[in-house]
């Protein structure tokens, strides 16, 4: 019975694979019935005439709906994609009332938006479209072949089983593609638009601009990118600087608390846990509060008689530097130290004692057998760890919020890493246009890294064999 | 080889505490904080004066500027639906891509690869339009729909574990007349159970958590804020030196069952970091 199934399985794969998207379509009109070739342009006819009425009558209800959104508003608005509007909001003289009159203007946001929608809209009706033809061709034969066409009922029934995969991805996939691909398309396409602070809808309008904002991000010279290239130098910095100290303080304090005399190990694991278990918006923003001129720190230190004035941690450009690394070690330390200790744990015991026997002290144990063996194992980790501070909002913005402020960059201040003037730049500049040039830059950032990645990890590979 | 043996010992312990004290500090300060009779945000001295509960009191009595009991209200209730919407939605995606073989599986894998490159909160301007074209901006419903709306892209810690469920048992089930979706439900899922709790309590903890999506939908709307943004509001100029002491007692009262769920997960919250970064 398997064996039956899986080589109907094989063959079907194989007819649909050999019949491409185009190949069915010329199909459906050089062999294609009557109603077939009616399904081409009435959908659903086929299905109804076949007596699958529900099937019909969704198709016909598609196109219907399809038809008049394109009439009524679609078809304008991906017309309109192409200014992005053309009236401006201003006063005008209205010759009946003899005084000027406020117009208003086409909203370049809106008609952005609704015309990247309009766009998707057409691209689900064209998959409906040829889910249509596909239907009407497999009543054909089914027909032809004198076979029992499925009601409703079985349909519905093949929904739960062979054809499960649309049932259980189609909300996932609606919530992807309303809060993710919509959004990012839009996104995305700003970047390429003048869409700033001195173009901002409904009062102004913005236009393409084609690669313009690129060139003022990585030319050399402009207020951007004078803030663009030391903004993405440090990133880099932050980002090699909070990787590698957390990676490696992770793996000594692993090393330190699984060594065999350590008394009750899961309590220490947990004292160095409650750093990341807590909402870092309370953890990071403490540590801002004690940090201060007059916070706690400097507070407890001046108690002491350590210091006779306050250490400036955040006002000081390259101290708040030091700080954010210092303060993010906090963090990450714990982080690594709970992923490496279960690799530590599966060191085969041999390589230790052989070592002992050779008479290696403990420091060689380390760099010649531990440090290798986790190295080996937690590469992958280390690249996305990597990608994740590149990425890291969390940190810099609720310590410094990317101050100290520096007076020679646009919007930006000394620890602001590429992400939070993002940020900054979308929420409280409005300059949406750049915003979206930094996050297209961040992302071919990550892309880079991560094809060093995949292209190095043979698991990545072998998930390809799986099945 | 005694002494050496004991020193090694004391020295580690010692070490070990050091370190624990430095790391518990900044926790063990918020406690403090919080029960502090003084306000205000910062006093020239290290411990507190005197201690009280009042912060905590009047955390929920003292409704004039903020409403924290509203806030956790409100955070319980987008926690509980966006946890019940994103399980399933993750669930289902993870399933489908592990058992099912279809058209869009591998180019829907890569497609997620590629959005996860994106910085996340890109996107954020374009969400807020969106909902605010749909009309339900600065409302919970529109958080709720904005944490589950991904979650169908973060499947790989799940697809990780159902990959290791043997396959015979599909086939077997198959074989006695079972259809995908029994096998789903009847066989899978009651194996998955570790992970369905993971999956339930990270995406319930999300909206405890997070700050940056929630401050830019909500904008101003007190009255729907969520505990994240309530207490970091707290923290404004104009508010610090009055809330001070009443942040540290609303942050140690969201902080306590976070951190108890967190500690609880910590193993899965390992094999997922593993996982995804090696399957990718």
């Amino acid at each position: 019975m398997k064996i039956e199934m899986e080589e109907t399985n094989s063959t079907i794969k194989s007819v649909s694979k050999a019949k491409g998207k185009s190949f069915f379509l010329r199909d459906a009109f050089k062999n294609g019935d009557k109603f077939t070739k009616l399904s081409l342009i009435i959908m659903g006819i086929s299905n109804l005439v076949h007596g699958q009425i529900v099937k019909g009558l969704f198709f016909i209800f598609t196109e219907i709906s399809f038809l008049i959104y394109m009439i009524t508003t679609g078809m304008e608005e991906i017309f309109l994609l192409g200014s992005l509007g053309k009236t401006q909001q201003g006063w005008v003289y209205n010759e009946t009332l003899g005084i000027d009159v406020l117009q208003d203007g086409d909203n370049s946001m809106l008609i952005l938006l609704f015309g990247i929608f309009a766009v998707f809209a057409v691209s689900i009706f064209i998959l409906i479209w040829m889910a249509n033809i596909k239907s009407a061709m497999e009543l054909q034969t089914l027909k032809n072949d004198g076979k029992k066409i499925p009601m409703f009922k079985d349909d519905i029934k093949e929904y739960l089983d062979g054809k499960l995969h649309n049932t259980l991805m189609f909300l996932p996939l609606l919530g992807i593609f309303a809060f993710t691909v919509l959004p990012l398309a839009f996104m995305i396409l700003i970047a390429f638009t003048n869409y700033d602070s001195q173009h901002q809808p409904p009062g102004n309008l913005f236009t393409w601009v084609g690669l313009e904002n690129f060139k003022a991000m990585l030319s050399v010279g402009g207020t951007i990118s004078n803030t663009f290239w030391p903004v993405l130098g440090w990133t880099l910095i932050w980002a090699v600087a909070a990787t590698f100290s957390t990676y490696i303080g992770g793996i000594l304090l692993a090393i330190l608390i699984n060594k065999k005399n350590v008394k009750i190990k899961s309590f220490w694991r947990t004292m160095f846990i409650l750093s990341i278990a807590i909402p870092q918006f309370v953890t990071l923003l403490t540590m801002k509060t004690m940090l201060q001129d007059e916070g706690a720190l400097n507070v407890l230190l001046q108690e002491i008689g350590l210091i006779s004035g306050p250490i400036h941690f955040w006002t000081d450009p390259t101290l708040a530097r030091i700080t954010v690394i210092v303060v993010n070690l906090w963090i990450g330390i714990p982080f690594t130290m709970l992923t490496v200790t279960g690799i530590l744990m599966n060191i085969p015991k041999e390589l230790y004692e052989a070592a002992k026997v050779d008479g290696a002290g403990p420091i060689v144990i380390f760099f010649k057998i531990t440090m290798p063996y986790v190295l080996f194992i937690t590469a992958p980790t280390l690249i996305t760890a990597f990608i994740g501070n590149i990425n890291n909002f969390n940190v810099i913005y609720l310590l410094t919020a990317g101050g100290p402020a520096n007076l020679n960059y646009f919007q930006a201040g000394k620890t602001d890493l590429l992400v939070t003037w993002l940020f900054k730049l979308t929420t409280t500049g409005k300059e949406y246009s750049y915003a979206s040039t930094i996050g297209i830059i961040v992302f071919i950032l990550s892309i880079i890294f991560s094809l060093l990645l995949y292209r190095k990890t043979a698991a990545y590979k072998e998930e390809g064999d799986f099945s | 080889m005694k002494i050496r043996k004991i020193l090694d010992f004391s020295f580690t312990h010692i070490l070990l505490l050091l370190l624990s004290i430095v790391w518990v500090m900044p926790i063990l300060w918020v406690v403090l904080i919080s029960f502090r009779q003084e306000a205000g945000s910062f006093t020239p001295y290290f411990f507190p004066k005197a201690l009280t509960l009042d912060n905590y009191i009047k955390l929920f009595t003292d409704t004039k500027q903020f409403y924290f009991a509203k806030w956790f209200g409100n955070t319980l209730f987008v926690a509980i639906c966006s946890c019940i919407l994103s399980t399933f939605y993750n669930l289902s995606t993870s399933y489908c891509l592990s058992r099912l073989r279809f058209r869009i599986r591998k180019p829907f894998m890569s497609f997620a690869l590629i959005l996860g490159m994106f910085p996340g909160f890109m996107s954020m301007i374009a969400v807020y339009y969106i909902l605010k074209g749909v009309g339900i901006s600065q409302s919970l419903i529109a958080l709720i729909l904005v944490y589950s709306g991904g979650a169908g892209l973060g499947f790989y810690i799940a697809k990780g574990f159902f990959d290791t469920i043997p396959k015979a048992l599909d086939e077997s089930a198959l074989i006695d007349g079972a259809t995908k979706f029994q096998i789903f439900h009847k066989i899978i899922l009651p194996l998955s159970k570790p992970i369905m709790v993971f999956t339930v309590l990270t995406s319930f903890m999300a909206p405890w958590m997070d700050y940056i999506f929630a401050s830019v939908i909500m904008g101003d709307n007190y009255d729907n804020y969520t505990v994240a943004i309530g207490l970091t509001k707290m923290l404004d100029r104009e508010f610090i030196n009055t809330f001070y002491t009443q942040f540290a007692a609303g942050a140690v009262l969201v902080s306590i069952p976070i951190a108890i769920l967190f500690i609880i997960m910590q193993k899965y919250y390992v094999e997922g970091v593993s996982d995804g970064s090696v399957k990718g």
